[in-house]
Parts: C-alpha cells; structure tokens; sequence
C-alpha cells in the first residue's frame, strides 16, 4: 500500500500518516456508538420517570438531558478534530495532521469512557426510581433511618470493639504460627506440622460456622473460665482464630521474602535464631506485608456482622430488629454505610501511608 | 600453633562435593587471600569456619580450640570471627548507626550510650559519621561495605573473614573499600579473604591460596602464586585472570 500522496516517494514518507488515521475512525465510531446508547438509555429513563408534578423528578429529568447532552458535545469534538484531519492534504503539512488526528483520537478515547461511566450511572438511578420509586422507598427511607440511627449507632461499638480486639490479638497470634511455620530444625517438626494443620483448618472452615461453634460449643463444655463468657468474647475468640490462620500465611510469605542473606548477616555477628527474627526479619517482614494485612484486617472488620447468630448484639442485629418491625429496610442501609465509612476510610489510609513510602524510597 | 586451623575438611550439598579435604592454617595478624574460579568453593568454606554451614568431616580450631562439630557454642563462636559478604549485608530496617550498634548492645552487654559511642568512633574512623542516622539504602555500594566491615569491628572480632565484598561493586566505589581493608592488615587484622581483585591479593596478603573443585591447589606467597606459579591449573587460572585484563 504506497502512499500516491508525496510524490517523491520516499521510503520514510509513505505510510504512517495513513496507519493514523484509520484508528482514529474506529474509535470516534465506537464513541458514537456509546453515546447513541446513552441518548437511548436516557430516554427512556425520562419517559420511564415521567410523573408530572414532582419537582424532584423534574430535577433528575433536567439533570439527565444536561449530562446527555454534554456528552454528545464530547463526542462531536474529536469528530470534528478528525475530519479536520483528514482535510489535510499538503505533504508538507504531515505533522499538523497527525497531531490533529492524535488529540481527535484522545478526545474520542476520553468521550467514549466519559459515556460509558454516564451510562451505568444512569442504570443505578433508573433501578432506584423505576416502579414509582420502590427501590429508594424500600432502602432509603429517611423518616426510618433517622429512627434507627442512635441505636445502631450505639450497637456498631460491638462491631468496633469486637474488631479492635480480635486484631490485637490476630497481630500476636499470627506471629507465633508463622515462626512455627517457617521453622526448620527437627525438634520444631511437631509444632510445625500442628501450626499447618491449624492453618489449613481455619483457613477452610467459614467464619460463619467457626462462631458458631465457638458460641455455642464453648458453652456447653462447662470449662471453668471458658464455658460463660459473653457471646462478645466467643465473636473475639472465633474471629482471631479464623483471621489468625489468614494473617499467619501473609506474614509467612513476609517473612520469607527477607534475603537469605540478612538472616546470614545476624547470626553471622553472633545473633540466635530468636535474636535474628526478632531484631532483623519480623520488622522486614511485617513491612512488606502491611497492604495484605490490611485487607485481613478490613475483612474481620466486615465479619464482626457475623455475630448475631450467637446472640451478641451488634449494629447489623439491632438494624435487622427495625427492619422486621417496619417491613423495611432502610435501617439495614445505615449499617451497610457505617461499615463503607470505615473501610474506605482504612483504605485511602493505606493508599496515603503506601504513598508516603514510594516517595520515601524513591526520594533517597 | 596457627591461629587458625582447618584440617580435612569435607562438605558437600547433596551429591556436589564442594569442599574436598581442605588443610589450611592462618597465623595471627596474617592476611590470607582465597583465590580460585567462581564456585570453587571459597565462600562455603569461608562460611564453613564460622558455622554458617555445617562441615561433613574434618575439623577447625580456633586458637587450638574445637570449633567444628556438635557441642560449639556458634554465637560465641561468631562474636569471635567477623564476616562481610558480596552484598545485602546491612540491616535496612535501622539507621547505619544501629547496624554497627546492635549487636555490641545486645551481645556484649553494652549499654546503648556505649555501643552507640563506639559505633560512632568507627563510623569516624571511615569518614562516615556524618550518615550515622541514614537509612543504609541512602548510601553508596562502597560505604554499604564499609559500614558493614566495622559493624564486624565493633563486635572487636579476632579474625575476619571478608568474601568477595567488592564484587557487586561498581568500579569506581571498589578501591575505598580496599584502602578500608589495607589499613586493617596495617592494624595487624587476622583476615581471611575471597576475591577476585587479584592485585589487592598480591598487595595485601601474606600468602596467597588457590582453590580449584574444592581442593587447595597451590598455596604460597603472592610473588610465588603470581610470577612463578607450579601447578598447571594455577597457570591456567592466571592466564585467563590477565586474558581478562584482571591482573
Ligand atoms: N547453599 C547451597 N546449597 C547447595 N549448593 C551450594 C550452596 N552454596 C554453594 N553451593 C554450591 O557449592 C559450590 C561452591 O560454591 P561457592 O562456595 O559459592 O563457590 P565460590 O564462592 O568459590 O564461587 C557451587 O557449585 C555451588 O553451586
Ligand atoms: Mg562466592
């Protein structure tokens, strides 16, 4: 395919300007393609909605031409930067064109994501507002929620308290079962092999059924100190025995990620085994594992919703309390926002913190 | 009696006999150069003498005393015999300060004030006191080495064992780290090393060993091992080390 465009007909003149452009109508036809959907979907959202007199309604309609409309203007952009493009006909004005066709193809790249986000948006608003708004009314009742808002409020404490504990003690648990794992001599081979069936059973077991267990069974052995506990400490005892068996293989992998040579470098100077974990390879360890741990940390955080079934009352059982009394759930949909609230909270934490330390490294 | 002394010793992992009945001996305040092609067996035996690794058959002592076999006390042992390796030899979880401080506190008994003093006179003693409280990642490859070398120091080994520490060095950061090692044989430093800088071994040492498949080939001072070696495979060894514009 030579290009009849320069007539010199030089190797290096020929066919990149060509290749360019054909992707560049590819992508401005699949922008268009998207925000045709969008226009249709939207729609029929506005005719699906039309309940005349609503202000609220009205506003959604008004909101949602706006946003259709925006990005059908994002759409013509990059059209009309390409077919600018395509003008272009001087060879001399070869990287004018390119460059045109290069920004047409970002823009159309950007509308298209632009209406593709605008698209699922309007999906969500559609199943919260179809069916005269049954969706919104069943999980978004104001007059509830605020209702309910104190005592879920107060009942969440259990979830925090439960999950501030378990992790503490997750921390420490955790640790002694990775040293057993990782191990090596004969005499540690018994321990070794009882800390790897610990882990593959609680690893295996769902957290559900460990609580369970724990809750009811603890109780019925009549154990002094063990048997008549609150339904609290069995929801802390069962979820650090579940979460211990996860963290102890992430702070494995930690652990065994530290050079062979740090450890040679310890005893080298006269440090003991213990000395060397203790000293050089846990605090190695433990760093490299900090976002794995976190996201261990932040699905015992999600489980502490668990232990309603042994009696403990936590924000989950006290919202499912409203919503059996009210035939609704908007008290479930507090909940569902403290533990968002928290965990978000925790993982933009974690992202700041990871920041802080690329920068730290790269800095030095 | 030599200081120290290493009588056929075996070691093989698995089925690769690596060491293949050594006999050396290394007199106090002398500087022994290990020099042989690579996997010859210069760091498991350098690692062999302070019980990093375990010895088939044979036997080392230390001073006339045993320190090869079951019964050894190998911290104590290791608070005896310093070793610096190729690389990864500082602690990167502390300050350079508490590298060299560490083990001097908890093994020695200092009190943190006086093993933070003596980690700061040998920082001094290199010139790098100043990066006492960085992070070793913010140092040099060559002030990595030296700081890993005093941190042996400040345990006041009896010997040191040195295994190609300027290997993983780039050029220009290698002769600070020799100048580092010259001015300890000056201080009458026993050190045993591995290298590959063939003109520090003929400057340096004392006497010079060539290791080859496990077994001392030849062993001598540097004039003999590098101007009028005997054994064939010395030669050889030589004749590539200069093909390769290393000697
Ligand atoms: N930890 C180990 N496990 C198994 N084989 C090893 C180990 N360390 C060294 N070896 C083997 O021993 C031989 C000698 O290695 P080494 O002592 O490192 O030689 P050099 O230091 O002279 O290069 C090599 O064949 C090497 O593969
Ligand atoms: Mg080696």
């Amino acid at each position: 395919m030579t290009s009849e465009l320069d007539g010199a007909g030089g190797v290096l003149t020929r066919e990149p300007i060509r290749l360019r452009i054909a992707p560049t109508r590819h992508l401005i036809s699949s922008a268009l393609l998207v925000a045709v959907l969008c226009a249709v979907t939207g729609g029929a959202l506005i005719s699906a909605i039309w309940a005349p007199g609503s202000p609220v309604i009205l506003g959604f309609q008004l909101g949602l031409t706006v946003v259709i409309a925006a990005g059908l203007i994002l759409v013509i952009i990059p059209l009309i930067g390409a077919i600018q493009a395509s003008r272009v006909k001087n060879p001399a004005d070869r990287v004018e064109q390119r460059t045109k066709s290069a920004k047409s193809r970002q823009r159309a790249a950007v509308s298209m994501g632009v209406a593709a986000a605008v698209l699922v948006v309007m999906g969500v608003i559609y199943f919260l507002i179809v069916n005269d708004a049954s969706v919104q009314k069943t999980f978004l009742q104001p007059d509830l929620m605020i209702l309910s808002f104190p005592d879920i409020l107060a009942a969440f404490g259990q979830n925090v308290f439960i999950a501030l504990v378990a992790q503490v003690l997750v921390l420490i648990w955790a640790m002694v079962i990775a040293l057993l794992r990782i191990s090596k001599t004969a005499a540690m081979k018994p321990l070794r092999s009882l800390a790897t069936l610990y882990i593959d059973i609680f690893r295996g077991l769902p957290a559900i059924i460990v609580i369970y267990l724990v809750g009811f069974g603890l109780s019925f052995t009549q154990i002094p100190g063990l048997s008549d506990l609150s339904a609290t400490w069995y929801a802390i005892i069962a979820l650090t025995l579940t979460y211990g068996a996860y963290t102890a293989e992430v702070y494995r992998s930690g652990l065994e990620s530290i050079h062979p040579s740090q450890v040679y470098a310890a005893r080298s100077l006269g440090f003991s085994y213990l000395q060397t974990m203790r000293v050089v390879v846990v605090p190695q360890g433990i760093r490299r594992v900090i976002p794995p741990l976190m996201n261990n940390f932040i699905s015992l955080q999600k489980d502490t919703a668990l232990v309603g079934i042994i009696g403990a009352v936590d924000a989950f059982n006290q919202s499912q309390i409203y919503a059996g009394n009210h035939f609704n759930l908007s008290s479930v949909t507090i909940v569902a926002a403290f533990f968002l609230i928290i965990t978000i909270t925790q993982a933009r934490l974690l992202d700041r913190y990871l920041d802080r330390q690329e920068r730290k490294r790269s800095g030095a | 009696m030599a200081f120290l002394e290493i009588e056929n010793l075996y070691k093989s992992y698995g089925p690769n006999a690596v060491l293949r009945g050594i006999d050396l001996s290394v007199n106090q305040h002398e500087v022994l150069c290990l020099i042989g092609a690579s996997g010859s067996g210069k760091s498991t035996l350098l690692r062999c003498i302070n019980a990093l690794e375990t010895i088939d058959e044979g036997e080392i002592r230390l001073d006339g005393d045993g320190i090869s076999g079951p019964g050894v006390d190998v911290n104590k042992l290791r608070e005896h015999i310093g070793i610096v390796f190729q690389n990864f030899n500082l602690f990167p979880n502390m300050t350079v300060l508490r590298n060299i401080a560490v083990a001097p506190e908890m093994l020695l008994g200092l009190s943190r004030e006086q093993a933070n003093e003596r980690a700061l006179g040998l920082l001094d003693r290199i010139g790098l006191a100043d990066k006492a409280n960085a992070h070793p990642d913010q140092l040099s490859g060559g002030q990595q080495q030296r700081a890993a070398i005093v941190r042996s120091l400040a345990m006041e080994p009896r010997m040191l064992l040195l295994d190609e520490i300027t290997s993983a060095l780039d050029p220009e950061l290698v002769s600070e780290v020799l100048s580092l090692v010259r001015e300890l044989a000056r201080d009458g430093m026993t050190m045993l090393l591995a290298t590959h800088e063939m003109n520090f071994a003929r400057e340096v040492s004392n006497r010079v060993c060539f290791l080859h498949q496990g077994t001392i080939c030849e062993i001598g001072t540097p004039e003999q091992i590098f101007t009028a070696p005997e054994h064939p495979r010395t030669q050889e060894f030589l004749r590539s080390i200069i093909a390769a514009g290393r000697l």
